[in-house]
């Protein structure tokens, strides 16, 4: 039972926002000093998990690259293109391209997409872009639900298409797993069975993506019915209602 | 033979850069505790792999205290003006499209054909990390051709790197931090514990239930460990195999993919998969470092719903 205290302690700190460093820190040497090690084999463990996962962190090499284009007006561009296409709006726009994340995904190309590469300098400027030809300048707190709900889309696009593919890294573990204990199952079966749940993951985000651009338009939408919806914006999810047309 | 040591070099300068371009900036009140921080980083990615592992222990620990107790302030300051980024914008046009969509071509290209690379019988580029190297080639190339099509100063990309890294600041460790973590609650058997318990209290005596207990299990121990795929070998070892397959005779391919699935649901709503949730909350720079995951609560917990019925109606048919 004690070598679950590491799990408390990161669930307390997360609660209390504590710098999630110094939890996660704290944590791992709680969870090892439970389960018998010394403190001097505690940070040893430490530092050769760390040294081992480095790879983790290698996305963050598309930064220099990314603030070059971004210092030369990327995200301008990317705003100024869907401008241009009149019936693009935010929900459309994060639609599309959860539909080209799980597609792509499902043919094994994670690597398309990214929060570092794609949705920082693309797709987040594009979904408030869109916003911004309907309704002009928008409020911070708008900006910032439409950069999560970008951020969104590429997790639920990738995590909901990826299992599609027969050589990807969940269901490799799927296959080792199952071969352990005796049962062989093809990747091919492990995929088809994946099919549904990607199927059900589209269409349940698409309606809240259509509820979120009913939201944006009640909230920001009408010009001289601006100050009579204000009101409405305070509902705390995209989820409420969907009356406005 | 090219393997992940040489990008490693490489990331490694980068921080090295921005640790640099942070500490000659006298305007930045923090800026010995940021040299301090990203400096230490790059200095795990440049030597870690020949220190003895208590070093790069203390190594991290030192990150940690600067970042938590001395703390890292905010990002730095724009390079160019609102109005110099969208003139900018007018006169490269859709140019600016080229380097950005370089990153994942040659990434998509890299880890197609460095695969089965070889001279001589010997893999060229290590063939367990083909992805990792790709991106890193591809950053690389994509660099070169935004420096040789903007004519931008030698420095800028250095620059720029500081700024975005100290606007993600400490959330950027927080995903390998993480991984380490997880590494030791492996070590000391987290897992084990938690399936006896789930074994201990709850009635498993219907099929119906069992499903949900495997689906929500996965879901909530994924939440716990930040990962699904360290909560599919102990809820599938603990619940799956001995309930939903011997017991019940569910199939146990629809099983296993079903409940994967259901553990991605909780990856969306933790904070613990900083990767997905907390780095991007940080890179988009949202007050609220929960916001992308609020975002996708509502689409986690009804599609964890559609997961069990789809694997009840499932998994005992086929």
């Amino acid at each position: 039972m004690l070598t679950l205290l590491g799990v408390l302690v990161v669930v307390i700190g997360f609660a209390l926002r504590l710098n999630a460093l110094l939890v996660v820190t704290v944590a791992g040497i709680v969870t090892g000093l439970a389960g018998g090690l010394s403190l001097h084999a505690v940070i040893a463990e430490f530092g050769k998990a760390f040294t081992m996962n480095r790879y983790v962190a290698i996305v963050w090499m598309v930064l220099p690259v990314i603030g070059l284009l971004e210092r030369s007006g990327l995200k301008e561009r990317a705003r100024d293109m869907i401008a241009r296409i009149h019936v693009a709006t935010t929900g459309r726009v994060l639609m599309a391209y959860l539909a080209l994340r799980q597609i792509t995904a499902a043919l094994g190309l994670t690597s398309l997409g990214g929060h570092p590469q794609m949705v920082r300098p693309l797709l987040a400027p594009m979904a408030e872009g869109a916003a911004e030809t309907r309704y002009g300048e928008l409020p911070e707190k708008t900006r910032h639900l439409i950069r999560a709900n970008a951020a969104a889309v590429d997790n639920i696009g990738v995590f909901f298409g990826e299992d599609i593919f027969i050589a990807i890294g969940s269901i490799l573990l799927i296959k080792g797993f199952l071969a352990q204990s005796g049962i062989n199952v093809a990747p091919t079966t492990l995929a088809k069975w994946a099919v549904p749940t990607a199927l059900s993951a589209f269409v349940v985000h698409s309606i809240r993506l259509v509820l979120f651009d009913r939201k944006l338009k009640r909230e920001l939408g009408g010009g001289a019915a601006r100050g009579a919806t204000v009101r409405l914006s305070d509902s705390p999810t995209g989820l409420s209602g969907g009356e406005a047309e | 033979m090219i393997g992940l040591d040489a990008v490693y070099v490489l990331m490694g300068l980068m921080l090295a850069g921005v640790a640099y371009v942070n500490l000659m900036d006298r305007t930045d009140a923090k800026r010995y505790n940021k040299t301090a921080f990203w400096g230490l980083w790059a200095v795990t990615f440049l030597f870690s792999s020949h220190l003895p592992d208590f070093v790069n222990g203390c190594l991290i620990i030192a990150m940690v205290l600067v970042s938590s107790i001395g703390g890292l302030g905010r990002g730095g300051p724009e390079a160019a003006t609102r109005e110099e980024r969208a003139a900018s914008a007018r006169r490269w046009g859709n140019k600016l499209f080229i380097p950005a969509l370089l990153i994942p071509a040659v990434t998509l290209l890299g880890t197609t054909f460095f695969k089965d690379w070889r001279v001589h019988g010997v893999a060229v580029v290590d063939p367990s990390q083909v992805t990792v190297i790709s991106l890193g080639l591809a950053t690389v190339v994509a660099l070169a051709v935004g420096m040789a099509l903007l004519r931008a100063p030698a420095m800028a990309p250095v620059v720029e790197a500081r700024r975005l890294m100290d606007s993600v600041g400490w959330a950027a460790v927080l995903p390998q931090m993480l991984a380490a973590l997880g590494a030791l609650f492996a070590l000391a058997g987290v897992g084990n514990v938690v399936s006896t318990l789930v074994n201990r209290w709850i009635p498993l005596d219907t099929a119906f239930v069992v499903v949900v207990t495997y689906a929500v299990g996965m879901a909530l121990f994924t939440i716990v460990m930040g990962n699904a795929f360290a909560a599919f070998p102990v809820m599938t070892a603990g619940i799956g195999l001995p309930l939903i397959v011997t017991r019940f005779g569910g199939d146990p391919a629809i099983m296993a993919s079903i409940g994967m699935l259901s553990g991605y649901c909780g990856t969306l709503m933790t904070p613990m998969a900083a990767n997905f949730n907390i780095v991007p909350a940080a890179l988009l720079e949202l007050p609220d470092e929960n916001a992308v995951i609020k975002v996708q609560i509502p689409t986690g917990i009804i599609l964890l719903a559609v997961n069990i019925l789809l694997m009840y109606y499932l998994v005992f048919r086929y």
